[in-house]
């Protein structure tokens, strides 16, 4: 019996990595198989015809390594941007009843229901108006407003779930509601802050409608290959679809630490 | 003291963000000012292109070119944005006909007279050049390049042509024919159209199928002809792969031997045929009753209202329209000279093939030229929406043919008297708003 | 005095976001509220009529709603399953939590691609199929001839890429339930399903809610992975949006259906508060 469910159990946790890893591995395929290995047929699950044109005429584009740029410094602000704002909102709505609390809920998720190609025309004039218009920053601001409301409500529920009496005992002790915030509940949440300032880092780097409107010589990467890519060949596209998922593969990798702190605290 | 080890590395994280925003954000304005004329273009999209561009086509310009390439939507409201803000940063647009026609009636573009005087010995034909008029006294943009669409078979479906069929001058029952033999012997159906989200389907009903049914596009949209059209175009239906609804391009559904036979513009089955030549052949669209009905494409260079460089964009369209940059245009990318010069004898063999496409269509005996629709203003879109929407009910979801035509007509109707477009041709001229019988 | 500062400090802490959103979406979203009750000018329902009597129209709710309706249960259980299968493993919970959170970085447009290679005629799925004897050769399963099909693959391609910001704000918020409160329930012989069912998921309230609201919200903004898997077959409301305003550019039905949208997306966020809410003061 035991056995057996640990078999199932190791047997779900593999079938669950193959079922994120399976497709990506496919579309990497479509991505060095060049023009021919798109439209073979029966498909091989082995790389069969490898080609790295595709690639390379993406790297060789004019202006990837400033649109490289344009793109990080974007997420950056966005990610500070959001969590300046996020957090303190996030607290505030997990330990305060006060009146107007659901309707700030229902205010911050308005800016994620609403679709944000039909606000294109008077973002953009207004935006040259303020000379925002064609920068990363006035790109950052409109990522902000997609990421905050995640921002704020995931961190909303990391400060609900860190019981209260543990901030009271600090004010007890003779901490102010600040010295207490900072000194117990911050480090607690600090974690999963971070995890949320990485999702406002990963939707700024895919944004494509907002920085493509907003910019014309300040492309963001994905702005700047997905106006490129979207009429082009499949087995471009597939290499630029797969040039788009690198770097967030890695940024994920490179901060699974903090995911994985999330861990660490409960352990404790 | 635990607490605080955890925190650092976390909050360098953000602190790391933060000081990077405040330190770049504010400087990156500054770098983009550099002198170069920003030709902004809907056409000539796709990667491989737009390198040429960059690379080939205007490498001998003596001025410094930003060649930036935006979908069709955000051109538009990128153009009409900066227009209401009073500040630019394109001096140079270019796009098609009907995607340059609504900035015409949102005034975001300059009148070039003096520049079209200049042009007068490069031979662009008058009927061009008077399109570049978009329905004003003036001329608003200056012919770029053309193309046109063309049908293109693979050679496996050669045998399957009906007896006595001329694949140069096919039918639309000839076609219908062939559609059902291929099906009939492979099992298959393997005729294609670009029926999907961001296919130039609308096109093949307005320059295609209309004007070789009824004469007409707008006009005789609800007439008898047009219900026959429909029901003729319905029997064909049965043999075109349902994969349709989701091509955007012919050239890959070609490459993948999905469909065998398929409709579409030049430049979106330009790849299969340069990929692989010796597989494909090129020929006119079917005729109807009225007439083998195409349709020009015509790109056009315009000047944004206060350009912020002027003079360089003059001096670019001055360039683009030299008749050697024209015949490296066609030859790098397959869009055709709008001035007058010839084409070299050693195009490679996909290009070759897309200009024997298109000669053969523009040469046809029976010949119907569908011009392109002008005085639409911003209702381009539901113009093309009305066609579209008319095929799906008919065709896809089978409503009666007369019930639907009545429906969409006086939807039609509301747009031509909203915008009072007078009609082009192949529609008989009007007094007025074109008049849907 | 304190008592006034305490009773301000919410609002204090607030109002910077709320300073935020109004420069940058209220004002642009008023503008566009009242373009959408307006033609030429004048105050005017005709952008809503249009709407609803479109030929889409009817389509693309019903095909939102079914969407939603079945994406979004699905990735709660999958999370909830995939959080507490992460919380067991004793080795490698890093890695396993890696692989798991991928999708969250990959873009609508990436995902479209990567399903299309998957279900398209010449696609793997169909070569596996071939491989295994069932089909013949390339078969068609996103047209409109198969609805179905085209539905389960727009629903996995769904499921696929979504899953991960769920899985994340559960783990996150498994992570903040005290271990006593479960090693109690051992110590009471309770067996896992109903410790998971009597102390796991309540405590997990706060965090369900958020992810609930935020999945859903989400999932009514869906459409270029729909566009890119089914082509003019799948007609979901925010594509019809973006339709009116980018290929028929009438701003005004583009509004209209934006404002249904956010209507939809609100009705299902005042929901959610209100069966899944949680006081303060009842905070473990």
């Amino acid at each position: 019996m035991n056995a057996l469910r640990r078999t199932v159990y190791f047997t779900g946790i593999v079938a669950l990595c193959a079922w994120v890893l399976v497709p990506i591995y496919f579309i990497a395929l479509g991505a060095f198989g060049g023009r021919i290995g798109v439209f073979r047929w029966p498909k091989s699950i082995l790389p069969t015809d490898t080609s790295l044109a595709a690639m390379q005429l993406f790297l060789q584009v004019e202006g990837v390594g400033q649109a490289m740029v344009n793109s990080i410094i974007a997420a950056c602000i966005t990610m500070a941007l959001s969590i300046a704002l996020g957090a303190p909102a996030g607290y505030a709505l997990a330990r305060f009843t006060f009146p107007g609390q659901n309707a700030y809920r229902l205010l911050i998720l308005l800016t994620r229901a609403f679709p944000l190609a039909i606000l294109a025309l008077p973002l953009t004039v207004a935006f040259i108006r303020i000379g925002l218009y064609d920068t990363a920053f006035g790109v950052a601001l409109i990522h902000t407003a997609l990421a905050l409301p995640f921002a704020a409500l995931v961190s909303a529920s990391l400060f609900q779930a860190i019981p209260r009496e543990l901030e009271e005992a600090a004010w007890v002790f003779g901490c102010t509601r600040l010295q207490a915030f900072l000194k117990v509940v911050l480090p607690l949440a600090l974690p999963g802050i971070a995890a949320t300032a990485i999702f406002a880092f990963v939707i700024s780097w895919n944004e494509v409608f907002a920085a493509s409107v907003l910019t014309v010589r300040n492309r963001t990467l994905t702005a700047y290959l997905l106006t490129v890519l979207a009429e082009s060949p499949l087995h471009f596209r597939f290499a630029g679809g797969f040039l788009l998922i690198v770097p967030s593969i890695v940024f994920i990798f490179a901060v699974r630490k903090y995911l994985f702190a999330m861990w660490g605290i409960a352990n404790r | 003291m635990t607490f605080t080890r955890r925190l650092s590395p976390a909050a360098r994280l953000m602190g790391a963000g933060i000081v990077a925003g405040a330190l770049l954000g504010p400087m990156v304005p500054a770098s983009a000012q550099q002198q170069d004329v920003v030709f902004l273009s809907t056409q000539l999209r796709p990667i491989e292109e737009a390198q040429k561009v960059r690379s080939v086509i205007l490498k001998g310009f003596p001025g410094k070119v930003t060649y930036l390439v935006e979908e069709p939507p955000a051109f538009d409201v990128r153009m009409k944005a900066e227009g209401q803000a009073g500040k630019r940063t394109i001096s140079l647009a270019g796009a098609l006909h009907g995607e340059l026609q609504p900035l015409v009636a949102s005034g975001d573009l300059t009148p070039i007279d003096d520049i079209a005087a200049k042009l007068k010995d490069r031979g662009i034909p008058a009927s061009l050049m008077d399109l570049g008029k978009l329905g004003t006294q003036q001329q608003m943009y200056i012919p770029w390049m053309q193309a046109t669409y063309i049908m293109v078979a693979n050679k496996k479906a050669l045998p399957y042509l009906p007896a006595g069929a001329d694949i140069n001058a096919l039918t639309y029952d000839q076609l219908e024919a062939w559609g059902k033999a291929i099906t009939e012997k492979t099992g298959k159906r393997l005729i294609g159209f670009p029926a999907g989200p961001k296919g130039l389907m609308p096109r093949f009903y307005q320059g295609y199928l209309y004007p070789s049914f009824t004469g007409g596009v707008v006009t005789p949209f609800q007439s008898a002809e047009a219900q026959a059209m429909w029901a003729k175009f319905k029997g064909l239906w049965q043999y075109v792969n349902p994969n349709s609804t989701s091509y955007d391009f012919m050239q890959e559904p070609l490459m993948a031997e999905e469909v065998w036979v398929a409709f579409d513009h030049v430049a979106r089955v330009k790849d299969a045929l340069t990929q692989a030549p010796e597989e494909f052949v090129t020929f006119p669209a079917p005729a109807g009753p009225k007439g083998r009905g195409y349709m020009p494409v015509i790109a056009g260079l315009a000047v944004p209202k206060n350009a912020p460089d002027a003079a360089g964009a003059a001096a670019l369209i001055d360039f683009i329209s030299k008749p050697e940059t024209q015949v490296k245009t066609a030859a790098e990318v397959g869009f055709f000279p709008v001035v007058k010069a010839t084409l070299p004898a050693d195009l490679s063999p996909g290009i070759k093939l897309i200009a024997e496409g298109v000669d053969k269509t523009q040469n046809a005996k029976d010949a119907l030229p569908a011009l392109l629709p002008v005085g639409l203003g911003d209702k381009g879109g539901e113009f093309n929406k009305v066609y579209s929407d008319t095929f799906q009910r008919i065709v896809l979801r089978g409503e009666d043919i007369k019930t639907v035509l009545a429906a969409q007509a006086s939807v039609l109707k509301g747009l031509m008297e909203a915008t009072k477009a007078p009609c082009w041709a192949p529609d008989k001229p009007s007094q007025g708003a074109c008049p849907v019988n | 005095m304190t008592t006034v500062r305490s009773r301000l400090l919410p609002y204090l802490l607030l109002a910077p976001s709320v300073a935020f959103l109004a420069a940058l979406f209220l004002v642009p979203l008023i503008q566009t509220i009242t373009l959408s009750f307006s033609e030429d000018g004048v105050p005017s329902l005709a952008n809503y009529t249009r709407m609803v009597s479109d030929l889409n129209f009817g389509l693309a709710v019903r095909n939102t709603f079914l969407l939603v309706l079945t994406v979004v249960p699905i990735q709660i259980v999958m999370a909830l399953a995939m959080a507490m299968m992460l919380q067991k493993l004793p080795r490698g919970r890093d890695v396993v939590l890696w692989i798991w959170t991928i999708p969250l970085g990959i873009s609508d447009l990436a995902a479209g691609l990567v399903w299309l290679a998957i279900l398209q005629d010449r696609g793997y799925l169909n070569s596996a199929l071939y491989g295994l004897g069932l089909i013949d050769g390339p078969t068609a399963w996103l047209t409109y001839e198969t609805p179905v099909a085209l539905f389960f693959g727009v629903l996995v391609a769904e499921v696929w890429r979504a899953t991960a910001i769920v899985l994340v704000i559960l783990f996150a918020g498994l992570q903040l339930i005290p271990k006593e409160y479960k090693e109690a329930a051992e110590v009471f012989g309770a067996r896992p399903w109903t410790t998971f069912v009597r102390i796991t998921l309540p405590l997990l309230k706060p965090s369900l809610q958020t992810a609930l609201i935020l999945r859903t919200v989400l999932a009514f903004e869906v459409f270029a992975v729909v566009y890119a898997i089914g082509g003019t077959n799948f007609p979901v409301l925010v594509g019809e949006a973006y339709n009116w305003q980018r290929n028929y550019q009438n701003t005004g039905v583009a509004a209209a259906y934006a404002m249904l949208i956010v209507a939809i997306s609100l009705g299902a966020t005042v929901v959610f508060l209100w069966a899944l809410r949680t006081k303060p003061e009842q905070q473990a």
